[in-house]
């Protein structure tokens, strides 16, 4: 009798749901996050900030300070000078791009409520923070420039050296670059004989609000300056720091340690890492500062916030012949290290899923007197996909016909992949025929529709709406030579290392540096694949450019898609690189070996060798073939090909209570196409926390200021964060069109929910009351804004700019 | 965040706190559970040399029978208070306004002196303690008294407790076998209520014979909707029976405006919950 021993499966890791192995220690902190690190002697730093929106520095008072008790330093801009560097933008959209100078404390004039004006160093935390209420400043108050519109009118400025708050103007245009007719054209042709839908959209200003506030530590002591950073992009960082502040970049290891969470808010090189740095070399100690929440919520850049100015054209039957699209984008008071990048990143978002004649995008990022903004999860995308699927539903309206179906009129055939698009980018795969026909099914689409229809026809004070969101994006930011012909500051590549250790255990180096993604857990998934050794013997290592010397870091959904291909082919070569050695112990011909399951065999015999044993051999040296090193590890540096466009159909009903104007949300299902999936449980994480923080903007989140440029929504009281108790319990699926732009045919999944849920949502919200003559509310569609929107009133006005002072200090008998 | 230095005192009667408040006074401030205080402190609103925390009082906690009313020690928390027999059964609105103060942590730390005495409009007890006609005994250096609810809201964060005084403990009348709602408008679970409504009910075989209601966040300190009140008796317990009564509810008032409403869609609000509220505690 024969036994018959069935063979491992080629891939028993890869689409497996592996809780996550980071987890243990994030949750429960028992972990390096940079406010843990404390170092000998080290000293602790507080920031005294401008309250001004727009202000010259007269002077600053800095003895009270000085003076008190365990004071270490107290420096302003002055002191600091050259030695704080300045803070730069890495993409200046056009070579005109008027940038204003970024001095990481002011010197002379501050330009946002918030901006520091010194720094104080003591011997605790609460030393620094008294003394820091010491520093007296005096200020001439300026002009300050608020509202977005009246910024671009350039008759107060933000920053009046520069001559103007329009930093840029740049344009994408079919017809300029040939990838579709001219937009006027179609646009009059609709007029004459067609459907034009001319509409204005606001983003409102966000704000990220990671888990973790912002930290640094600098170690200025020994051979090396060492900065620990809560950062998403430790490699960048140490780039800048050498860049702008004249130290050797071999003199400067940036450490991202764990980091708990980013959403873009961490993509940033800040003020506060510049003063750390350059305060612990002025003094030649350790110096640590750590953000307080409102600190956080007034300097960390803020996300979104922009006018869309929208003109949609469409035949009568609700075929799209194109869409201009005129941006206004708050940049704040400066240009962040992707800044006006972010809004410029739409312009290949808002053709979207669709095929049109003619497309033109038109963007000015404006500045203003207010927190800057940068990238905040989607980056661009959000803005431009919550725009064209708004439209779509609207032009179904005008049709008469199901939203749906004018978004399938509309949409790319599957079989018409590779697509290019007006905007001129190529769609590697997709099928949206298939995620809608599964989300349908899954929503049960036509009930809640005749239950609309019933509730509308008995006045129910309960009205229904529907809201449908069929989204793509592009992620895995970038090819190189795309980010270079857009002016963009870096490259798009991502680099592994794979080390193989004498006991067989794996050493894996990532550039991209995770923030709470699990990369440790898809990773090791991945090579333990390729490699065929055990999960539990893959360790990844990533954030320190001491050992991961090179990376581009984590954000734009690119670590699987950018650096999960460069791990496979670090595997790839190693498995290569092993293959003599192996055929050398196995006395055999290196042709005849086949590897399979961590193991080389040769061919047709029972003859094989496991890759941990060539790893040890190698370790030991004593007998390798001639001419080889004695060196198995190795590393790729990928350089992606092309973005990858994952797509995905949300569906959306929520219910309004007609009385109060409140949304309460009654399904949510979603069928994303992420091409191949490496660990579905992490997949769902993403899912679930990107439809989270899509639906808050469109329910919850708005950053507000007052006529003085004071953020009124400057605690988690007034700046609503939505918890797990405001949830519904979201259905998600997928499809599969595994992306032809990697070898592991995935797409990007960590901005897709947000991208796709802002608009499901303000969809089924308006259209629950679009038969009152509703056809836009603002965001955040607030039960106020709803309730006037149904009873005739302006749904769009303003949030009033005040807050309740329930933690009113002033008198004594109070706060029990 | 971090507080200005203060220096703490813990005592353990309140004869303790009551001299640590005549010695330090205007320098000091009541911790009483810390709901409010502490972020007063963490975000530096308020830097009072000495604070004088009560949770080491025994004698301020916890809830007893007192014939025709429950009394319930200020330094109880919300969380033993909505899980009381007592209030359950004598004072069902109490529960009810209490699960549904902040979050579960704040429920086991905040207390219900504590949090009547910080008196913002916008606190989860003031409109109940109001609409029940509470009383509530403030201890100072020359004895106790007693101050009715209707004289003890004074205005914003503003209650009758004097500088040198403590709130020891709150008298409620028994309301036993009236029913009870507390409808509270948010726009996200953990926030201070936009508006909300306190009502209880006595209602019987589908007619309400008495009603008592308080609103929340309705002007600078917690209201009681007597007009509401007067007309509802001898309604109907339900939605349609209470409406009429209810659309009186913002009459006099005059709320706030803010981020999370105007003051104009605030007066409606109060309405609509009004009737809400009383047509749920009439059980219609």
């Amino acid at each position: 009798m024969t036994t018959i021993e069935e063979a491992p499966p080629a891939a028993p890791e890869i689409g497996k749901d592996r809780r996550r192995k980071e987890d243990q220690r994030l949750i429960t902190g028992r972990t390096r996050w940079t406010d843990n690190i404390a170092l000998p002697g080290m000293l602790h730093l507080a920031m005294v900030r401008s309250p001004h929106a727009h202000a010259k520095i007269l002077s600053i008072d800095i003895e009270a300070a000085d003076k008190s008790l365990n004071i270490y330093e107290v420096f302003t801009g002055k002191h600091l000078a050259e030695t704080q560097g300045v803070v730069v933008n890495a993409w200046p959209i056009t070579t005109e791009q008027k940038t204003p100078d970024h001095l990481p404390m002011a010197i002379d004039e501050v330009h946002f409520a918030g901006e520091i004006v010194a720094v104080v160093a003591a011997r605790t935390a609460a030393e620094a923070r008294d003394a820091a209420e010491l520093v007296d400043v005096e200020y001439e108050l300026l002009p300050a420039v608020l509202d977005l519109k009246e910024a671009a009118e350039d008759k107060v400025l933000a920053h009046p050296s520069l001559g103007t708050n329009k930093t840029a103007f740049w344009q994408l245009d079919s017809a300029g670059q040939g990838t579709g007719r001219a937009i006027d054209e179609v646009i009059e042709e609709a007029r004459a004989d067609g459907i034009v839908i001319e509409r204005e959209y606001r983003q409102q200003r966000l704000i990220p609000a990671f888990m973790e506030p912002r930290s640094v530590v600098v170690d200025p002591t020994g051979e090396q300056i060492t900065m620990w950073s809560a950062t998403q992009i430790p490699h960048i960082t140490r780039f800048l720091l050498a860049a702008t502040t004249g130290v050797p970049e071999s003199k400067i290891r940036v450490i991202a340690p764990d980091v708990g969470g980013g959403f873009g808010g961490k993509l940033q090189t800040t003020p506060e890492e510049w003063i750390t740095w350059a305060t612990a070399r002025k003094i030649g100690k350790p110096c640590k500062y750590t953000e307080t929440r409102s600190e956080s919520l007034i300097s960390a850049h803020h996300g979104r916030d922009q006018w869309q100015k929208l003109t949609l054209a469409a035949t009568k039957e609700g075929k799209v012949t194109g869409l201009k699209v005129d941006l206004l984008a708050d940049l704040g008071a400066y240009v962040g290290v992707v800044g006006g990048g972010v809004p410029v990143l739409g312009a290949w978002m808002f053709n979207a899923i669709y095929k049109w004649d003619a497309y033109q995008f038109n963007c000015t990022p404006v500045l203003t007197n207010k927190t800057w903004v940068d990238a905040y999860r989607g980056a661009g995308r959000p803005e431009a996909t919550y725009a064209i699927e708004r439209l779509m539903d609207e032009l179904a309206v005008e049709v008469g016909k199901d939203p749906l179906e004018i978004r399938e009129m509309n949409w790319i055939k599957h079989e018409e992949f590779p697509f290019t698009t007006v905007a001129g980018m190529t769609y590697d795969s997709g099928n949206y025929e298939a995620a809608t026909a599964k989300a349908k099914e899954m929503f049960g689409y036509d009930a809640l529709r005749a239950e609309q229809k019933q509730r509308r026809e008995s006045g129910d004070k309960v009205q229904l709406g529907i809201g449908i969101s069929t989204f793509t994006e592009m992620c895995g930011l970038a090819p190189s030579r795309v980010l270079g012909s857009l002016n963009y500051g870096a490259g798009g590549w991502e680099h592994a290392t794979v080390r193989m250790l004498p006991t067989g255990k794996v050493e894996v180096i990532t550039g991209a540096s995770a923030h709470g993604q699990g990369h440790e857990t898809a990773f090791s998934q991945i090579v333990a694949d390729r490699l065929g050794v055990p999960f539990e013997d893959v360790e990844i290592l990533h954030g320190d450019t001491q050992v991961s010397h090179k990376g581009l870091d984590t954000y734009g959904s690119r670590s699987l898609v950018v650096g999960g291909e460069a791990l496979v082919l670090a595997a790839d070569k190693v498995i290569e690189k092993a293959k003599p050695l192996a055929a050398h112990l196995l006395e055999a011909n290196a042709e005849d070996l086949e590897f399979s399951a961590g193991r080389y065999s040769v061919k047709g015999t029972d003859q094989g060798i496991g890759i941990a044993e060539v790893a040890l051999a190698t370790f030991a040296a004593h007998n390798y073939p001639e001419g080889m090193e004695p060196g198995i590890d190795a590393e790729s540096t990928y350089d992606p090909v092309n973005f990858s466009f994952p797509h995905g159909t949300h569906l959306c009903a929520a219910e309004v209570d007609t009385e109060t104007g409140q949304v309460k949300l009654r399904k949510y299902v979603c069928v994303d196409d992420i091409g191949n999936i490496i660990n579905p449980l992490i997949v769902s994480g993403q899912v679930h926390g990107g439809l989270v923080q899509g639906i808050a903007q469109a329910l919850w989140e708005e950053a507000v200021y007052d006529d003085s440029g004071t953020l009124v929504s400057g605690s988690f009281v007034d700046y609503l964060l939505p918890t797990a108790a405001d949830t519904i319990n979201f259905e998600i699926d997928h499809t599969t069109s595994p992306s032809t732009t990697n070898t592991l045919g995935t797409k990007g999944v960590g901005e897709a929910g947000t991208i796709a849920s802002t608009p499901a949502v303000v969809n089924a919200v308006v259209d629950a009351v679009r038969q009152f003559g509703v056809n836009d509310i603002l965001m955040p569609c607030t039960p106020e804004r709803v309730w006037s929107a149904i009873h005739g009133s302006d749904p769009g006005k303003d949030t009033v700019e005040g807050a309740m002072p329930h933690f009113d200090g002033g008198n004594q008998e109070d706060n029990q | 965040m971090i507080p200005a230095r203060f220096d703490y005192v813990a005592p353990t009667s309140v004869e303790e706190a009551l001299q640590a408040l005549a010695e330090h006074g205007d320098e000091a401030k009541i911790l009483a559970g810390g709901q409010s205080l502490l972020p007063v402190l963490r975000m530096r609103l308020n830097a009072p040399e000495w604070v004088i925390d009560l949770g080491k009082i025994d004698a301020l906690r916890g809830i007893r029978d007192d014939g025709d009313a429950i009394v319930i020690g200020a330094l109880t928390t919300h969380h033993d208070v909505m899980h009381d027999a007592l209030v359950e059964e004598h004072a069902l609105l109490i529960k009810k306004a209490a699960t549904e103060v902040a979050d579960a942590q704040v429920r086991h730390r905040g207390t219900f002196g504590g949090a009547l005495a910080h008196a913002d409009p916008a606190g989860d007890l003031g409109a109940p303690a109001l609409a029940l006609g509470a009383e509530f005994v403030i201890a100072g250096s020359g004895g106790t008294r007693t101050v009715g609810a209707d004289d003890f809201f004074v205005d914003l964060f503003e209650t009758a407790i004097g500088e040198d005084e403590i709130l020891t403990e709150v008298r409620i009348p028994k309301h036993t076998g009236w029913g009870a709602h507390y409808a509270k408008f948010v726009r996200v679970a953990h926030q201070w209520p936009i508006v909300a409504v306190a009502a209880t009910v006595k209602a019987d075989g589908g007619t309400i014979s008495e009603a008592r209601v308080g609103l929340t966040n309705m002007g600078s300190t917690p209201l009681r909707a007597r007009g509401v009140e007067e007309a509802l008796a001898g309604a109907t317990a339900s939605e349609d029976g209470v409406r009429e009564a209810a659309a009186k509810a913002a009459d006099g008032t005059n709320p706030p405006s803010d981020l999370n409403g105007s003051a104009e869609y605030r007066r409606h609000l109060a309405t609509v919950l009004t009737r809400r509220a009383v047509a749920a505690a009439a059980g219609g």
